[in-house]
């Protein structure tokens, strides 16, 4: 049992570790990206459209934990190996 | 982790067949998209109105974003670009649908455009600049291609990865964060994230096909 307890550990703890980063890369892009606009509101569109790219180049990061995350949570490759050994 | 109740998933029980859902609720997308696209094109004005109108603006306006992001050369790969977006977008869509199940959610489906898009690239690289395409691969300077070569070969092989997983991460995590607050509180709480669901949905369309376009705009340009 307590396998699956360490599961839900690293499920949760990885989602929030791989956020902190991607917060911090988000939020930096976004600053960035206003003080851009604020300066020259004419380029808006192409920031805008710079900006979402790199934003989601930055959230598949995140992405990729929360993958993980799901696999470790719903799709566990040692889930049946872990349940035979406690069978017996 | 699915919706609870999935109308074709029912019809199938019904009919004891074993499709997968993101299969039918594909073909349903695809049905939707080729059935409206007929009857707005059915009687085509000088003067739109009604669906045609509609479906001008749509067009017009992934003919301007190719053109921004891939220049004349772009205009080749219009049916490719708009086909996907399109897709995407009514696929992302319809999961705000009660009943309905985005097949966006689902690797296959992402797995599927994001390797037609990688074949693509390749196949238009070598189309344009035949041999000399691999130079693409080589970076810049000679006695470092071998490097080059191993780390261009890793970073376009994420492409389609990333691709594939960026959708399916979005999507399927919005399905999921729908569930858990439907669990909580099944009145109010959820509106706001499908609202955000909306944006989710029009964002990640937008990405994919801004990204796929990028892809095969660098694959028609010369090696740097």
């Amino acid at each position: 049992m307590e396998f699956f307890a360490w599961c839900m550990m690293a499920a949760g703890l990885g989602m929030g570790l791989g956020s902190i980063g991607t917060g911090i890369g988000q939020g930096l892009a976004i600053k960035a990206a206003c003080e851009g606009v604020a300066r020259n509101p004419g380029a808006s569109g192409k920031i805008m459209t710079t900006m979402m790219i790199g934003l989601a180049m930055i959230e598949s990061l995140a992405i990729y934990v929360f993958v993980v995350a799901m696999i470790i949570l719903f799709a566990n490759p040692f889930t049946d190996h872990v349940l035979a050994l406690l069978a017996h | 982790m699915i919706h609870p109740f999935l109308f074709l998933q029912w019809i199938e029980e019904q009919l004891h067949l074993h499709i997968g859902e993101h299969v039918t609720y594909t073909w349903l997308v695809m049905a939707i998209l080729i059935v409206v696209s007929f009857l707005a094109t059915k009687s085509i004005s000088m003067i739109p109105s009604g669906a045609q109108n509609f479906l001008e603006v749509v067009v017009t306006g992934i003919d301007g974003l190719i053109e921004e992001t891939m220049g004349k050369e772009g205009k080749a790969y219009f049916p490719l670009i708009a086909t996907i977006a399109l897709f995407i977008l009514v696929c992302n869509l319809i999961g705000l649908v009660p009943g309905f199940y985005p097949p966006t959610a689902n690797l296959n489906t992402n797995a599927a455009m994001a390797l037609a898009v990688f074949g693509i690239t390749h196949v238009v690289g070598f189309r344009k600049h035949g041999i000399g395409y691999l130079k693409h691969f080589m970076g810049p300077i000679i006695w470092l291609a071998p490097l080059m070569f191993v780390i261009e070969i890793i970073g376009h092989m994420a492409r389609p990865l990333s691709l594939t997983l960026r959708l399916f991460g979005n999507m399927y995590g919005h399905e999921i964060v729908l569930m858990i607050f439907l669990a909580l509180v099944p009145l109010f709480l959820p509106i706001p994230m499908m609202l955000m669901g909306v944006l989710i949905a029009l964002i990640q369309s937008f990405v994919f096909t801004l990204l796929a376009m990028i892809y095969i705009a660098g694959a028609l340009e010369e090696a740097h």
